[in-house]
């Protein structure tokens, strides 16, 4: 375990790899002030801060939309691709198969994952990638002005009054039924869940889908929507209490038996879950399922730690990649010797 | 017992005439039926016989029950192009077998299965009956395997009627099914009994005869995807991203084969490679591009429907400054076209593949030996310029077997191009990921993961920084600057090959599998009208100066090529002032199979005054009823 220094948020502070938090910021945001995707930005921020996460490790990586640009907004000294509409799982893909010490923070919007991403989303989470694919999701595509996204819900309006009639995609449902292995629902207003789902999901080894609502100040923000920050304060669900503890901290926390659910992760950190309303296993596939289904019918959201298969193997480990990262490999291991080159050619005689 | 003598029509008499190494056969069977192996055996004992010869396979896109042929051609004079006119018929399916006879010159030699009764359709043609279920019978008790043996019995009666060496045989034979003895020793009995009845039951009465030469020693039999798969891991390939598609699939199946073989690490026992089958051609090319971007070598191989599929990333590419290969193998379009029959009718839309002023990179590999020294070139080309590069091979390159020298050890190393390290930052003071800093249009690249300044790779607009601008300056100089990288491209790209005639006021222009038409129906010319001709061989686009001064020296240039629309000469014109492009001509071959010399002298004549002979029609090799089937 790395030397352990105590964490600390806040300015004039550094982490536990001598990094200021400021370290950690991009450039200036040009989205709408208020715009949910700032607030995750800044839980980005904070997250990598506090986990001591090495920027020239990361890549963030991204499609097209509102969404899309938020990746310049936050590590501003990590390399990043904001690619085209919906194709960020292939890039993402590309980039951990080139390096698999690389850490990937990929950043989505429900149009760039739901309509004409959804197949490379479908994909990426069958194929239990290491990354962490962020859907920020407002119900509606902001760039090009407010049309409706395949994530709003039944019944939706837009500000023009028009209706939507056609049934949502729930991505953590799809995320669980593919195959991700880490699957979270959170909403950008509620600070201490994203900043914990966040730090659990860098603590993950596999694909962490993360949805967050994440509503649109400018064309999503009215009565009638239900991804504007009145209706989502008012119908958020969550799951429990959300309390991570990063592998290179102390553990000082006491739950009374029987109310917590502690779930440890790929690096050694550990998430507790002390129940609400109801005992929730985040790692019972079915659970997880059904209280998706429950909570829509009740016209709620679940957030929080939907799904949890910590040990679950992901495709680098299934490809059976030497350690070090293929980009990096020298000529004598990726050009085979001369002597092959013949006994291939006597092979064609 | 008097031997069974071939059906007697005219000229039946047993001819004195010899024709030695140079004719065509041709096998239509039904696809499914495990005629490959009998038609690989075949070629492979001519080849070992030291005659030079080429082996194409025209078939259906379709498992099973289709017409399929496959096409040997022997020439000891080395041309190896598609030849028009069938010398040689084996007869095996009743869906074509009478379309096969009616368009056969006169003279032609037909084996065919007897109960098709085809000796009746022509008295101009030497036929020989064999009864191959009575055979196949006798060799074999299984049903399901007797369909398969059957066809090895047609090469028992080739060897017999053209004097195959059988030791040749039954070594082309062992190499070919390789490490099943039992499936060895009941193709060998199916060999012997189509050899013995042949030589009870015909008098040789067809003119063609095989006779060993030495014009093949120490060559290789191989196809294009093979060849090109074999270079991809000698280039150094880390990732390889595809999607199944005809004609490309084989490329990445055999370089799977191979990486398995010969590129998992010693000590660990892992992979020195990746590779993932994509659930698409854009997500193949987006991992490609993902993984160049962070520094592997990286590739996907596909065909022209692919290639439109990918046109948004090979953008992306291109504008964001990104290496990847990409190897079409083309076949027939527009839309899906024929899968399984060739083309070179890719040329212009990848050219301008995507959007905007995009301009790609592309190499023209015509043999199996350049779909090797192309594949390693590319890689080393894609992260020099930090772009996207196209091999352009076709289905008649990519499936079909050819002859080869065997291919050289690269001497070169990998050139992994522009990367920055502290030296060059030291030297270039501030890293500007598209500063154009050496004034060849090429800027430097830090790759994710490595201790060099990151910048933030994008699609959108960017000023040398790196950073988002939509500053018509900062435009202007990025786009410039790419055209002017294009312009270094130009002279490091693969050289054309030229052969300058200095008799000739007429030159040539082809590329790719056009070339051995070309070679051929240049002696053609001479031969038969002393018409002289320069020829120059384009291996890459962007184009090299020497085009133009080609077409300076000539007063006529007839570019040739396997598309409707002159394709490459449209390419030429948009570098050549209006002068020399008025200069050049088109011969242009589109049917699905594979252009031949004929096709071209003709063509060529005819456009320079010369009275041409009419020939019959060219037979059409798929009756119309045939070629339905799926993708």
């Amino acid at each position: 375990m790395a030397t352990v220094q105590t964490p600390a948020a806040g300015k004039g502070k550094i982490n536990r790899i001598g990094l200021a938090s400021q370290e950690y910021r991009g450039t200036k945001t040009t989205l709408c002030a208020g715009c949910g995707h700032n607030a995750i930005s800044e839980r980005i921020i904070h997250a990598c801060f506090e986990m001591g996460i090495e920027p020239d490790r990361v890549v963030k990586l991204s499609g097209i939309g509102c969404s899309s640009k938020s990746p310049a907004y936050f590590l501003g000294s990590s390399h990043g691709f904001n690619a085209v509409h919906g194709r960020m799982p292939s890039v993402g893909t590309g980039a951990m198969l080139a390096n698999r010490r690389l850490i990937a923070v990929g950043v989505s919007g429900d149009g760039d994952t739901g309509a004409i991403g959804i197949g490379q989303f479908v994909h990426l989470m069958r194929r239990n990638l290491p990354i962490i694919y962020i859907i920020e999701d407002n119900g509606c595509y902001g760039l090009t002005k407010g049309q409706f996204s395949p994530t709003a819900d039944l019944g939706s309006t837009l500000k023009t009054g028009v209706v939507n009639d056609l049934p949502p995609i729930d991505t953590c449902a799809l995320a669980i039924e593919l195959g991700a292995s880490f699957v979270a629902r959170s909403f950008s207003g509620d600070k201490k869940q994203l900043s914990a789902v966040l730090k659990a999901a860098l603590s993950h080894r596999g694909t962490a889908m993360l949805d967050v609502l994440s509503p649109c100040v400018t064309f999503n923000d009215h009565e009638g929507s239900t991804k504007s920050y009145a209706y989502a304060k008012s119908h958020d669900d969550p799951l429990g209490e959300l309390d991570f503890v990063p592998y290179f901290e102390e553990i000082d926390v006491d739950y009374e038996p029987g109310t917590t659910h502690e779930v440890e992760l790929h690096d050694g950190s550990t998430l507790y879950l002390t129940k609400l309303a109801e005992d929730y296993d985040p790692r019972n596939k079915l659970q997880a399922m059904s209280v998706l289904q429950e909570t829509r019918s009740r016209g709620t959201f679940a957030t929080g730690l939907i799904y949890v298969e910590p040990t679950k193997p992901d495709f680098l480990e299934m490809l059976n990649l030497v350690d070090e990262p293929l980009a990096s490999l020298p000529q004598d291991r990726v050009r085979p010797p001369e002597a092959v080159l013949e006994a291939i050619m006597n092979d064609l005689r | 017992m008097a031997p069974e003598v071939a059906v007697q029509e005219a000229p039946s008499q047993p001819t004195t005439r010899r024709i030695v190494n140079d004719f065509s056969i041709q096998v239509a069977t039904v696809n499914g039926s495990g005629s490959q192996t009998a038609n690989l055996v075949l070629l492979r004992s001519i080849f070992r016989m030291g005659i030079p010869v080429s082996g194409k396979n025209l078939f259906p896109s379709n498992i099973a029950g289709l017409p399929t042929w496959y096409t040997i051609r022997a020439n000891r004079d080395g041309y190896i192009a598609r030849k028009q006119d069938i010398d040689f018929l084996v007869a095996m399916n009743a869906q074509t077998a009478q379309e096969d006879v009616v368009s056969l010159k006169p003279g032609a030699a037909v084996v065919y299965d007897e109960p098709l009764n085809l000796a009746t359709l022509r008295d101009d043609l030497t036929f020989y009956p064999v009864p191959f279920d009575k055979l196949v019978a006798g060799v074999c008790r299984d049903a399901k395997l007797r369909r398969l043996v059957r066809n090895m019995i047609y090469d028992g009666v080739l060897a017999s009627l053209l004097r195959i060496d059988r030791a040749e045989m039954e070594r082309a034979l062992e190499k070919q099914l390789g490490r099943k003895p039992k499936a060895v020793a009941l193709n060998r009995e199916a060999l012997d009994v189509g050899f013995a009845y042949a030589e009870q039951h015909f008098e040789k009465r067809d003119p063609y005869f095989v006779e060993s030469m030495d014009a093949t020693s120490g060559q290789v039999l191989i196809d294009g995807n093979a060849a090109a798969a074999i270079g991809a891991m000698m280039a150094g390939v880390t990732v390889v991203t595809w999607y199944p598609i005809t004609p490309s699939s084989s490329l990445c199946e055999t370089l799977i084969d191979y990486l398995r073989q010969h590129r998992i690490d010693k000590d660990s026992g892992k992979a020195t490679f990746a590779v993932v089958q994509a659930e698409d051609e854009i997500a193949a090319i987006g991992m490609a591009i993902g993984a160049g971007w962070a520094g592997a070598r990286s590739m996907t191989s596909t065909s022209g429907p692919g290639v439109s599929l990918m046109s948004e990333f090979a953008g992306l590419g291109y504008y964001a400054e990104v290496p990847a290969v990409i190897f079409d193998v083309q076949r027939v379009g527009p839309s899906t076209g024929l899968p399984t029959r060739t083309a070179q009718g890719d040329v212009l839309s990848t050219a301008f593949l995507s959007h905007g002023d995009t301009r790609q990179l592309m190499l023209f590999p015509s043999s199996v030996e350049e779909c090797y020294s192309m594949a390693i070139e590319a890689f080393d080309l894609a992260e020099r310029f930090q772009t996207p590069v196209f091999v352009m091979s076709d289905l008649d390159l990519g499936m079909n077997t050819w002859m080869s020298q065997p291919f050289r050890y690269p001497e070169k190393p990998l050139d992994r191009g522009k990367v920055l390290d502290a030296e060059t930052l030291d030297r270039i003071g501030k890293f500007g990921r598209y500063r154009d800093v050496d004034g060849d249009g090429i800027p430097y690249r830090s790759v994710p993961g490595d201790p060099m300044p990151a910048y933030f790779c994008r699609g959108s607009g960017h000023n040398e920084w790196a950073q988002y601008s939509e500053r018509p300056d900062d435009y202007r100089k990025n786009i410039d600057r790419l055209r002017s990288k294009l312009e270094t491209a130009r002279n490091w790209l693969p050289a054309p090959v030229v052969t300058i005639n200095r008799k000739a006021s007429i030159g040539v222009i082809a590329y790719g599998t056009t070339h051995w038409a070309v070679v051929e129906s240049r002696d053609q010319l001479v031969n038969e009208e002393d018409v002289q001709t320069s020829y120059y061989r384009v291996c890459a686009y962007p184009f090299r100066d020497a085009l133009t001064s080609f077409v300076e020296r000539h007063d006529r240039v007839y570019v040739i090529e396997q598309n409707r629309d002159a394709q490459m000469l449209s390419l030429m014109k948009l570098d050549l002032a209006p002068e020399l492009a008025g200069r050049l001509r088109s011969v242009l071959h589109y049917a699905g199979h594979p252009i031949d010399a004929r096709t071209i002298t003709d063509s060529i004549l005819i456009q320079e005054g010369y009275r041409v002979e009419k020939t019959r029609p060219q037979p059409s090799h798929v009756p119309q009823s045939a070629g339905v089937g799926g993708e």
